[in-house]
């Protein structure tokens, strides 16, 4: 009669829960720091944070970032500094979301977004340039472009990031710190470095 | 409408209300076989979805229920493809000699009409008194075993024609697995037919209608043999080595694309409904069941026939959900070596214990000795099978050691 338990196997599954869910209606919650969509950020005062070191574009293992920096106009400037990002381009088909560009901007001007749900009908479209990957200069969170699919929440605090160390790249500054001001966000607390003995949520 | 009236045909015994009953029969026969193979479809996703813990179609309609739909119409407006090494004219025409039986075969299934006390089965349409299914020949039963072997033909003809060697291995395998679990269908079939003393259809029902249905001698042995083989003739799991995937591509219709090989989906599922339907004819009672509420009491057996139907198809899903697919061998070897001796020797014992009846022989004489005969052959069949197992294997090792040796 073992030959029938399976037949129990099967038909028990009728009443248990799902555990789909129905993605493009519905979403799941995506975990604290998913790499997404580049942004690039701006001070509390409106200013960009890039400076056209064209660090990013020199880590980046997928050659995918193109940036040209130009000195910066004296009567009305772009960013608090000598330069600035003149030419700002990614390119998605190439963009392994690795974010070693993140690690490398100086200024933590480039930061991912946790939006990743977006695609393109020709090969030109996938480069995004400085314009779309720009915040918003008015409330600082990120450009909601036509053909991507954001939802709630997924544009809050773009900018948080962490480097795999601590907050600041260095053990000695861990809860110090590390953020410049962001543009509707102001400037935030500092997070919990990995040596620190709060556990980390788990199931991610 | 005069030129229909004045037909010397119909003049005579055969009225206008005679043809027109028939042909509202036939329509609604046509429509229901339709949009149940629409609903079977997403009835059997849905559940083999809640087997497997996950959802199954969702989105089209309520719960899903229109997904069927949807994809008829997609499969109408694919490209029609046409291999270049396929027969035309019979690869055009492997689909409908699937199809068409698959219809015709619903034809003789009563769905409803009361049969209990004496009751004939027949209902009222517009004054004219008739049976709730569309032909009630004769030779009944038999019709369907005749249209079931013409579906092979539809099988093997589309992977013969196809010019390909997967649909034809398919092919190839099904014609042999339809034959040989036909034999075992037909015998206990059979068994039916001899207890019942009828081939009608209806005349079978109503031998059911009494409170044993024929339980002791066509409930347990012949019903399970029939679920086994019907379920191999219908080619679905864990029967279903005619089209095994991971083996054959799609088997027989792997070259078949757009509406064609929607029929052949349309037939494979119209066959399902028909044999679930003729299995709770010839074994469960047709639409034979207790009236509740006598104010609607034409409803009652319609509702118990589509209950019957219902618990068939959920099984049909069940097992595909369950068991895994049999090797070729073993297929063979559960029709040839156990279904059909066992249902052959359970008719012998039933014939045995109606012509003692007839006769006037002890019943308690014929069932010991007929069973000892029955077990002496089972036995001598089991030392056959072992004397050819054991010779294959010394033939096998008698090669490989000659083949090592040279």
């Amino acid at each position: 009669m073992s030959y029938l338990k399976g037949f129990l196997v099967t038909f028990r599954q009728i009443f248990q829960t799902r555990v789909t869910t129905p993605y493009p209606s519905k979403k799941r919650e995506k975990p604290e720091r998913l790499h997404g969509r580049h942004v690039l950020g701006r001070y509390e005062d409106g200013m960009e944070k890039c400076i056209g070191c064209e660090l990013c574009s020199g880590v980046c293992p997928a050659n995918c970032i193109y940036v040209r920096g130009a000195d910066n106009p004296r009567d009305n400037p772009v960013s608090p500094g000598e330069r600035y990002g003149f030419v700002y381009e990614i390119n998605y088909l190439r963009c392994i979301h690795c974010d070693l560009c993140v690690e490398a901007c100086p200024t933590g001007a480039i930061t991912e977004s946790k939006m990743f749900e977006f695609s393109f009908t020709n090969r030109n479209d996938a480069i995004y340039t400085k314009d779309e990957l720009l915040v918003d200069s008015e409330s600082g969170k990120p450009k909601q472009l036509p053909w991507e699919d954001w939802r709630e929440g997924e544009d809050l605090l773009t900018s948080g990031w962490l480097r795999a160390t601590s907050p600041n790249g260095d053990a000695s500054y861990e809860g110090q710190i590390a953020w410049s001001g962001d543009l509707g966000y102001g400037i935030r607390k500092a997070e919990i470095g990995q040596s620190d003995s709060e556990p980390q949520e788990e199931g991610m | 409408m005069m030129i229909i009236a004045s037909d010397p045909l119909l003049s005579s015994e055969i009225g206008l209300s005679v043809v027109a009953v028939m042909l509202l029969k036939v329509v609604l026969a046509f429509a229901l076989l339709m949009v149940s193979v629409m609903l079977v479809i997403w009835f059997e996703r849905k559940v083999v979805a809640d087997m497997h813990n996950r959802v199954g179609p969702s989105l089209a309609g309520p719960w899903g229920i229109l997904q069927t739909l949807a994809d008829g119409i997609k499969l109408f407006f694919k490209e029609d493809l046409l291999p270049a090494r396929a027969d035309r004219v019979v690869f055009r025409l492997a689909p409908y000699l699937s199809l068409v039986p698959a219809f015709l075969s619903f034809a003789i299934v009563p769905i409803g009409g009361d049969f209990t006390n004496g009751g004939d089965g027949t209902v009222s349409i517009f004054g004219h008194r008739t049976l709730l299914q569309v032909a009630d020949p004769p030779v009944g039963v038999l019709l369907f075993l005749a249209l079931s072997s013409i579906a092979v033909y539809g099988v093997m003809l589309a992977g013969w024609s196809s010019g390909s060697k997967y649909p034809l291995l398919g092919s190839v395998r099904a014609s042999a697995q339809m034959i040989s679990y036909e034999a075992a269908l037909g015998l206990a079939m059979a068994t039916v037919f001899l207890s019942s003393g009828t081939l009608s259809t209806s005349g079978i029902v109503a031998g059911q209608a009494t409170w044993n249905w024929n339980l002791v001698a066509t409930g347990v042995i012949p019903f399970v043999i029939f679920v086994i083989a019907g379920t191999a003739e219908l080619n679905r799991p864990p029967f279903d080595l005619v089209e095994a995937e991971q083996e054959l591509v799609g088997g027989f219709h792997t070259e078949y694309s757009s509406i064609r090989f929607a029929l052949f989906f349309l037939a494979e599922f119209m066959n399902m409904i028909t044999m679930s339907a003729i299995a709770v004819t010839l074994f469960l009672g047709g639409p034979n069941g207790p009236i509740l509420i006598k104010q609607i009491s034409w409803v009652w057996p319609i509702l118990w026939f589509f209950l019957k139907v219902l618990a068939f198809l959920f099984t049909f899903v069940w097992l595909r959900a369950t068991l895994p697919r049999l090797r070729y061998d073993q297929l063979m070897d559960l029709g040839w070596k156990l279904l059909i001796p066992a249902s052959l020797g359970w008719f012998l014992l039933i014939a045995a214990l109606n012509i003692g009846e007839d006769r006037g022989w002890s019943t308690f004489l014929v069932v010991p000795i007929g069973l000892l005969v029955l077990s002496l052959a089972a036995l001598l069949l089991n030392g056959a099978i072992k004397k050819a197992r054991d010779s294959n294997i010394n033939a096998a090792d008698l090669s490989e050691i000659s083949e090592g040796t040279e």
